[in-house]
């Protein structure tokens, strides 16, 4: 969590006045969706495929039971070690018994929202173990002691200067420019032998391929592979809706997360990593475990999300949403930000700890129009709104003015009266067409001037022009 | 759903239309529910305004009142009893007849065969006039000439839930001395979003002065747009602004109602009604 204790509306306002932080957001997720609208427009199957890739997530989640079994079946055949945890707390406590039993001092991480969803970071703080990220962006969010913002590009949020001074000051060979090339050359410096001397190495996954057993990472920079082969011990933290049944469904499914997150045709590194080093393997851990997370995942199947569980990580409906695109996603203050975040948080962290998020939404629905799996994102969120109203969870305020409006919207005799009695009143308001204010308007008038409204309501105007009367229409 | 592809043929001789007038209009702009009715009776239907009709529920349905909301349905749907179609001058509100009270009722199998049946029924105006009364351009009964130089914005409901796109814009450009420019990013929310724009006035606002710079840098005369909520949220903003760019609902300028007077931010700030 981020910044615990301060609400999403002070967040949000912080973001808002930060515009630096605008820039850096327009910068990353404006080029995606170019880029993004380009690959899907030179992929004319994209509709088909986005098809065949939700069939393939509905078809495992409806037999999830089936799929875990096999794979953990699987993964034991090929010499890997799985163990199971339901709740984040179980998940870190078990990849820090394995680094402990280890004696590893120092590991070497690659980026995986799942680890930063158990709170991987921490616990492995809380051991006194040593933890180095290896993707560039994972790499600056932890000098600069945060949290990613976003899923693809964690450090969405920082400007290439920003990063720049932050080498500057953490680094010990500091980049010579603020070229690209100068900082990534400067990140290597610090990291390279570190890769080199850690214990163990940790990543998420992909996709789990039920039917061998193995572990699909995807990465742009080969950081998971220099994670996760030469230290001693390999360690994979997943999800349990990560499985698919064989590598040709994952194949298709990385046809849709590639175009929509990045826009490109294929991750520069696609790696299948199963199960330890054989003998007379070149290299390869000695070990390699497998932990399989539930964290809410079965829970939210039960509870009608399990279009959710479709989600592929891709980042694609935080960089349309017009919402994250002006907040950034720390805003959210949660693990997942964006309208995948929004639905997920929720049901993670708890609807009472979160109900802001489901409601800061215009269900404008550019999300779901993008989504490469079709999860009906803005449908979902207003099914937390259901649950939030029916579990009291809204301000009084907000459920007394919904009450009382949903009264008169009841009763269309008193509605009338109350309509032709609201023109009236907010006509005593107006100023050259407009209301710059009226009592109980503020949300509108502190930004926005209200259109004063024309003499009569159009049922009572009509009313009197069919009746023969002039119509009166007119301001 | 392009309208371009099979001429629609009216089914129905002289339809009988109930007109939805929706919330914002009623209150609001009565002069777009006037358009409206023109549209629709040169389009050869006989319009009728029941009166048991209030708004569309959604206030409600958005917040979760899901019980709230399944009256206003209920009621929405009696009131437009013997009506051969429904017409909305709003692809929210219409989106919310249309594709929301069937959701509306998923524990109850009678109910919910009413609201698709009455589903089947609703369409946004524009589209309507397009798609069901087979319009491919304005009448030149109800064309001004009037030059204007005109920008358009795609509200969310009607593009994402009707598919309304190309309809207003070919209605639009067959009017004499219409100018049509195209904004960028149109297909973008405006921030209004209902009780989100009050809800969430920050990042709503931030939202639409995006919206109105778009707006501004096509240098246009007037902002169409087929949702009064959207309208309000970016007329609103250009007045606060001073931007003298004034907005009209689609309808009012395809019915050649241009003579009330539009939603403009007054060029002295010190005129009084
Ligand atoms: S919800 Fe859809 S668009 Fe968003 S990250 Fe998941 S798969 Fe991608």
């Amino acid at each position: 969590m981020q910044a615990a204790g301060s609400s999403f509306k002070s967040r949000a306002g912080a973001a808002l006045a930060d515009a630096t932080l605008k820039s850096a957001i327009d910068r990353t997720a404006g080029n995606a969706e170019t880029k993004r609208a380009a690959a899907v427009g030179e992929f004319p199957q994209f509709d088909e495929a986005r098809k065949l890739g939700r069939r393939i997530k509905d078809h495992v989640i409806v037999h999830l039971e089936h799929y875990l079994i096999e794979f953990e079946r699987n993964a034991l055949r090929s010499g890997a070690k799985v163990h199971w945890a339901r709740t984040s707390e179980e998940a870190s406590r078990i990849v820090v018994e394995i680094c402990r039993s280890a004696g590893a001092k120092r590991v070497t991480r690659s980026k995986s929202m799942l680890g930063e969803e158990i709170g991987l970071p921490h616990a492995l703080e809380a051991a006194g173990i040593e933890r180095v990220e290896t993707d560039l962006a994972e790499h600056i969010v932890q000098l600069a002691g945060e949290t990613p913002s976003h899923i693809v590009w964690p450090a969405m949020h920082k400007t290439r200067e920003q990063v720049a001074s932050l080498f500057n000051e953490k680094h010990a060979s500091p980049p010579a420019s603020e070229s690209i090339p100068d900082l990534v050359h400067s990140a290597r410096q610090d990291l390279r032998q570190k890769f080199l001397t850690a214990d163990v190495g940790i990543s998420g996954a992909n996709f789990l391929i039920a039917d061998t057993g193995a572990v699909c990472t995807v990465t742009n920079e080969g950081n998971a592979e220099l994670t996760t082969t030469p230290p001693r011990i390999h360690i994979v933290t997943a999800g349990i809706e990560k499985l698919v049944p064989s590598i040709d469904h994952a194949f298709a499914l990385l046809r849709l997360l590639v175009r929509s997150a990045t826009g490109g045709d294929f991750t520069q590194y696609t790696t299948f990593h199963c199960g330890p080093k054989r003998p007379g393997d070149a290299d390869g851990p000695e070990e390699f475990h497998i932990v399989l997370v539930d964290n809410g995942r079965t829970r939210m199947l039960a509870e009608g999300l399990a279009a959710m569980l479709r989600c592929i990580r891709c980042g694609a409906c935080m960089n349309h949403c017009v919402v994250y695109r002006q907040i950034g996603g720390h805003a959210y203050g949660a693990t997942y930000p964006g309208p995948m975040g929004s639905v997920l948080t929720p049901a993670i962290d708890g609807l009472a700890n979160s109900r802001d998020l489901p409601n800061a939404c215009t269900l404008n629905g550019k999300c779901a129009e993008v989504c490469p799996v079709e999860i009906p994102l803005p449908t979902l969120l207003r099914g937390w709104r259901d649950r939030s109203w029916k579990e009291g969870l809204e301000p009084l305020t907000v459920r007394t003015g919904i009450g009382i409006w949903a009264y008169f919207a009841r009763h269309p005799f008193f509605y009338r009266l109350a309509t032709a009695v609201a023109v009236h009143w907010m006509r005593l308001f107006r100023k050259g067409g407009w209301i710059a204010w009226m009592p109980l308007a503020g949300g509108w008038t502190q930004h926005r001037d209200f259109p004063a409204p024309q003499r009569a309501t159009f049922i009572a105007a009509y009313k009197a022009m069919r009746k023969g009367a002039p119509n009166d229409n007119g301001t | 759903m392009t309208s371009t592809d099979t001429i629609a043929q009216p089914t129905i001789e002289r339809p009988r239309v109930g007109l939805f007038v929706t919330c914002l209009v009623d209150v609001v702009r009565p002069s777009i529910g006037f358009a409206a009715v023109k549209l629709l009776e040169a389009s050869g239907c006989d319009v009728v305004v029941p009166a048991g009709q209030t708004c569309c529920g959604q206030p409600a349905y958005n917040s979760g009142d899901r019980a709230d909301a399944r009256a206003i349905a209920v009621q929405t749907i009696e009131a437009f009893d013997g009506c051969d179609y429904v017409v909305a001058p709003s692809g929210s509100c219409a989106g919310m007849l249309k594709s929301h009270y069937p959701r509306l009722f998923e524990d109850e199998p009678a109910a919910q065969a009413r609201a698709h049946a009455f589903a089947g029924r609703v369409h946004e105006l524009v589209s309507f006039l397009v798609d069901v009364r087979g319009w491919r351009e304005i009448p030149p009964e109800l064309q001004t000439g009037q030059p204007m130089r005109i920008t358009y914005h795609d509200s969310c409901s009607g593009l994402r839930e009707l598919g309304i796109k190309d309809q207003p814009r070919q209605l639009l450009t067959s009017i004499n001395g219409l100018e049509l420019v195209e904004m960028a990013d149109s297909e973008i929310c405006c921030g209004f979003g209902g009780t989100f724009s009050v809800k969430f006035p920050d990042i709503s606002n931030a939202m639409v002065e995006k919206k109105t710079d778009n707006i501004a840098a096509t240098e246009p005369l007037l902002v169409l747009a087929g949702d009064l909520g959207c309208l309000m949220n970016m007329a609103g903003k250009l007045s606060r602004q001073g931007r003298p760019i004034a907005a009209r609902h689609v309808a009012e300028v395809l019915a050649g109602e241009t003579t009330t007077p539009a939603l403009l931010a007054p060029t002295d700030p010190a005129r009084r009604d």
